[in-house]
């Protein structure tokens, strides 16, 4: 099980009461709609569901919709590589919910919910309870049930489901901010809330974003850090590798493999040569004697199961895109496999009503890049991680 | 420049659009719409956008439309 580290933090630490929120932080200063939305721009500050999209030019799209603005708090977490969104949730929902009261004054909602698994609603609940005793939320906050599956955070499925529809994507010819539906990550309202008191200029030098990390590491863990932390850092905090490392997946199962250089900062700019991102803040640490193929050939498997069926090239794709790579890993080769893999992923790319398969395909080519040399290996029958022979 | 946006969560892989614009659109694997161009939403040539239009009315699913935007 994941638990946050113990090291000090501004966003992990904390009892998740509101007695402790107002001592720390106090009560939010009052703000106009075009302050939130300069604050935000002035303090770039990015979505931390995984796409990392600027929040200000999101609400300015929500602002000017002209429909009725809904505001929605995303904590779904479909990743089951990710916990911070569900320990933020645990130790710092006042924060969260201060940030949706933020977005809903900076698009002028009607409508205000918070969307979380299931697990976490009845103290979410008392938590909003304890706010509308304290007037913290002049916009009422209606909490969402988000069900347990990998597509149900994504934007277009939040939306629908808190609108009383399926926890299912939607086509995006209509984006979802054009709609006049705004849905944030927690921890992005969590930030909004911070920036709110301290200023976008303080963000801007002492900023952190939430990680993940597990896999091979002492102490698999929720950590706080600021981006360009090398990669070393963030698996240090959790209590350091257990094992000489391969390979570490960064931003989760949409994200990419990277060598295990603890060098490497985790940025948008230094992840990017590998395909990858800091996405949604997860770290999975591979150790030596796993087989990466193998892994993501597991994890092409779960991906192909939580398609959530409505877009033939995802549901036919996927499938055969994990078979395929399956084959691979347990070195059942057959002529031209690993272009038969690459061919699959460029077929299933943008070709769905969410970006389930281009992160399937993305992952799945990353892994061909990482783990080239045992590719080649499989490919002749060995497994140089495994030391297997057939 | 108009694009050919294709809903996934509507279209059923008929095939009427790949006979009717094929200069456009190829079928996969699977018999689902395959832009030629490798795009998500291909551009229509002038030249097309009659056949286009005609392949968009004829979507027994309504799956196809027209749209304006540039990406």
């Amino acid at each position: 099980m994941i638990s946050a580290t113990e090291a000090p933090s501004r966003l992990l630490s904390g009892d998740g009461t509101l007695d402790h929120h107002l001592a720390r932080h106090g009560r939010l200063p009052l703000l106009d709609g075009s302050q939130i939305i300069g604050m935000a721009r002035d303090a770039s500050l990015t979505g931390r569901g995984g796409a990392g999209f600027p929040m200000w030019r999101k609400l300015g799209a929500v602002a000017a919709s002209g429909r009725p603005p809904v505001v929605i708090a995303n904590g779904a977490e479909g990743e089951p590589l990710s916990g911070k969104d569900r320990v933020l949730l645990t130790r710092q929902p006042h924060l969260v919910l201060d940030g949706l009261q933020l977005v809903a004054r900076a698009v002028g909602a009607r409508a205000a919910h918070l969307y979380a698994p299931a697990k976490l609603l009845p103290g979410l609940r008392k938590v909003l309870a304890d706010r509308r005793g304290a007037g913290l939320d002049p916009l009422p906050v209606t909490p969402t049930v988000a069900p347990d599956a990998f597509v149900a955070g994504e934007e277009s499925a939040a939306a629908s489901a808190v609108a009383g529809r399926g926890a299912v994507p939607s086509d995006k010819r209509v984006r979802v901010v054009e709609t006049g539906t705004l849905v944030q990550n927690v921890e992005t309202l969590a930030h909004l809330a911070l920036i709110a008191r301290h200023g976008p200029g303080w963000f801007l030098s002492a900023g952190t974003f939430l990680a993940t990390v597990s896999g091979a590491v002492a102490r698999p863990s929720v950590v706080e850090a600021e981006y360009g932390v090398p990669l070393g850092e963030l698996i240090a905090a959790a209590g350091g590798p257990t094992f000489e490392l391969q390979a570490v997946l960064v931003g989760g199962y949409h994200g990419g493999w990277v060598p295990a250089d603890l060098s490497l900062p985790v940025s948008q700019s230094a992840l990017a040569p590998f395909g990858a991102s800091p996405g949604a803040g997860v770290v999975l640490a591979l150790p030596a004697h796993a087989c990466g193929l193998a892994e993501t050939a597991k994890i092409a498997g779960y991906l192909a199961d939580q398609v959530s069926g409505q877009c033939g090239p995802c549901v036919n794709g996927l499938p055969r895109m994990a078979w395929t790579l399956a084959d691979l890993a347990a070195r059942r080769p057959r002529p031209g496999l690993p272009g038969e893999v690459a061919r699959l992923a460029a077929l299933v790319t943008g070709r769905g009503a969410c970006r389930h398969p281009d992160g399937t395909a993305r992952l799945i080519v990353s892994a061909m890049r990482t783990f080239e040399a045992d590719v080649a290996a499989h490919l002749a029958g060995r497994c140089l991680a495994t030391g297997g022979r057939r | 420049m108009t694009r050919l946006h294709i809903d996934w969560t509507l279209c059923d892989g008929r095939g009427l659009c790949t006979e009717l614009l094929e200069e456009m659109l190829a079928e996969d694997d699977w018999g689902f719409p395959l832009a030629r161009d490798g795009s998500a939403e291909p551009a229509v040539p002038a030249p097309l956008e009659n056949a286009a239009a005609h392949a968009v009315s004829r979507c027994p699913m309504l799956a196809l439309r027209l749209v304006g935007r540039t990406s």
